[in-house]
């Protein structure tokens, strides 16, 4: 019986201790519902928040910056053609977890 | 599951060593795990690099597909207009088998044997799985088309509504047009594959006509009562854009066709001759899904779990995609495909490793139509799921429509596809 190798654990154990520390109330998301959530945004983003041309890259983005603009976003106070309908969808709690997911993962080169 | 012993499984302590054989990431056949993936389109092809993707290579997934390449649907209206060709529109899918190590076998499945835990290929192959994904997409319900029985009437009145020759040779028909010809379109009734596709093929078509052919004419039947999707946006395209060349006759159900005639007969209205016949026949779950008894919503579309995608009738059976019985304000859409196929991967891995699906998953519908050949209007929307009635909602206040269509939501959609087909395959 072979073992499943999780290389990806320091990051996402670095994240579940961020996000326990985060605050986000009665109900935290855990580490794999952040990257569930996450990837709903890869369909535009990319996969693992690197984009190809033409669409914003998040990964490696500086987390209080993408905060801000997701907040922005939901608040109306940044026009935009769909983001605002999508960050609409998203409770605060959510918008930070993503934040906090997409900057820390590495920014890369897409594959052309 | 404790969020400790979560995290031990991640740190690499094993499954057996935490969760104990039975629940661990063994198959529970012995040897690795196995995920048989049934057709490789936006939620099949997901699914398949999602779970190795998740699983760290742990879990072998083998991903069965009739076609030698992807060809998208979304933009396939682009190619009918001619502003763009099948190879824009068409992606291997050998980067699933290179950065992702999915074994890819090119094949059609004969059958399903769910308490056997194995699937027949039409070439006698036998795959055994732990969990199957089925994401068989639709196949045509000409049983309510008598004159389209027989392959005659089928080559001549053509669906393109799965990309691919039927792309191309509508858009042949279209150039073969004599110019001051009538295109029809007759679209089914809701539910159906891609809600605004065939409005904005009427747009391609118009566009075309406008440049090449301005006396030829744009005929719209449709089944519904009023545009199923982005309304407004495409009756404004139609008047302003097209004045002359659109005409939309919402209320006009096709009950038959006479191909040879290319003539459409409806419930109530008195038939319609074109020149270029194109027919949407109603759509259903994909035959192999209501062969395998998956489709147990009026035989026609598949019910599922939401947190998982397992079929309601089948044990480790997991259905995705336009085959699914959707939930309510759920489009049938490429997009939301590869959005069930990133939740069913999640719950997949999860199932195999001893852990609990996300009880709680939310993801979004982006679904961009050209109204020119620059020119894109969107829909969007937000889907979470409702513990208390068990499916997947709208989330309220989120979601909308474009104010107007614009070059720049042009430039954006064609990123959208960008990525979506590397989320997807590469």
């Amino acid at each position: 019986m072979k073992k499943i190798s999780f290389a990806a654990v320091p990051r996402l154990g670095a994240l579940l201790a961020l996000l326990g520390t985060a605050g986000l109330g009665a109900q935290p998301l855990d580490a794999l519902q952040v990257r569930s959530l996450a990837a709903s945004c890869a369909a535009c983003h990319g996969t693992a928040g690197v984009a190809q041309p033409g669409m914003a890259s998040l990964a490696g983005a500086d987390k209080a910056a993408l905060l801000q603009k997701l907040r922005d976003f939901k608040a109306g106070n940044a026009p935009a053609t769909l983001m605002p309908q999508i960050a609409k969808g998203h409770s605060d709690a959510q918008l930070e977890a993503l934040a906090g997911y997409f900057s820390a993962l590495k920014p890369q080169e897409a594959r052309p | 599951m404790k969020r400790r012993q979560f995290v031990q499984t991640l740190g690499g302590a094993g499954c057996a060593g935490v969760l104990g054989l039975g629940a661990g990431c063994a198959s529970p056949r012995g040897g690795r795990p196995q995920v048989v993936v049934v057709g490789a389109g936006y939620g099949g092809a997901t699914a398949a690099k999602y779970v190795r993707l998740w699983s760290e290579g742990g879990i072998d997934v083998t991903l069965v597909e009739p076609e030698a390449q992807f060809i998208s649907c979304p933009l396939s209206n682009l190619v009918v207009g001619g502003s763009r060709s099948l190879a824009d529109i068409t992606t291997p899918y050998d980067g699933l088998v290179r950065h992702h190590g999915v074994r890819l076998v090119r094949g059609r499945v004969a059958r399903i044997e769910a308490e056997r835990r194995r699937v027949t290929l039409v070439d006698g192959a036998v795959l055994a799985y732990d969990r199957l994904i089925v994401s068989p997409g639709v196949d045509f319900m000409w049983e309510t088309l008598p004159g389209m029985a027989g392959a005659a009437a089928q080559e001549n009145v053509l669906h393109a509504w799965k990309a691919g020759a039927q792309t191309l040779a509508l858009r042949r028909q279209l150039e073969a047009m004599p110019d001051g010809g009538v295109y029809a379109l007759s679209i089914p009734l809701a539910p159906y594959r891609c809600p605004p596709g065939p409005y904005e093929r009427a747009c391609q078509v118009a566009h075309y006509f406008s440049r090449a052919k301005p006396r030829s004419k744009v005929r719209v039947f449709d089944a519904n009562e009023d545009v199923t999707s982005k309304g407004a946006l495409f009756k404004k395209a139609w008047a302003e854009r097209y004045p002359g060349i659109v005409e939309y006759l919402p209320g006009h159900k096709a009950v038959d066709v006479d191909a040879g005639a290319r003539t459409l007969k409806f419930e109530f209205h008195d038939d319609a001759k074109a020149e270029v016949l194109n027919v949407i026949p109603d759509t259903r779950a994909a035959d192999i899904a209501v062969q395998s008894g998956l489709a147990t919503a009026n035989k026609r579309w598949c019910e599922v779990d939401f947190l998982t995608f397992e079929s309601v009738a089948a044990p480790d059976v997991h259905v995705l995609g336009d085959a699914v019985q959707i939930a309510p304000a759920m489009p049938k859409s490429g997009h939301m495909a590869n959005q069930h196929g990133k939740t069913c991967a999640a719950a997949v891995v999860a199932l195999l490793t001893g852990r609990a699906p996300n009880p709680a998953p939310l993801y979004n519908n982006v679904c961009y139509s050209f109204v020119s050949d620059t020119d894109v209007v969107h829909v969007a929307s937000v889907h979470r799921y409702d513990a208390a009635q068990k499916t997947m909602l709208p989330v309220p206040g989120a979601g909308g429509l474009s104010g107007a269509a614009s070059a720049l939501e042009g430039r954006y959609a064609l990123a959208w596809a960008r990525n979506i087909w590397a989320d997807t395959l590469a």
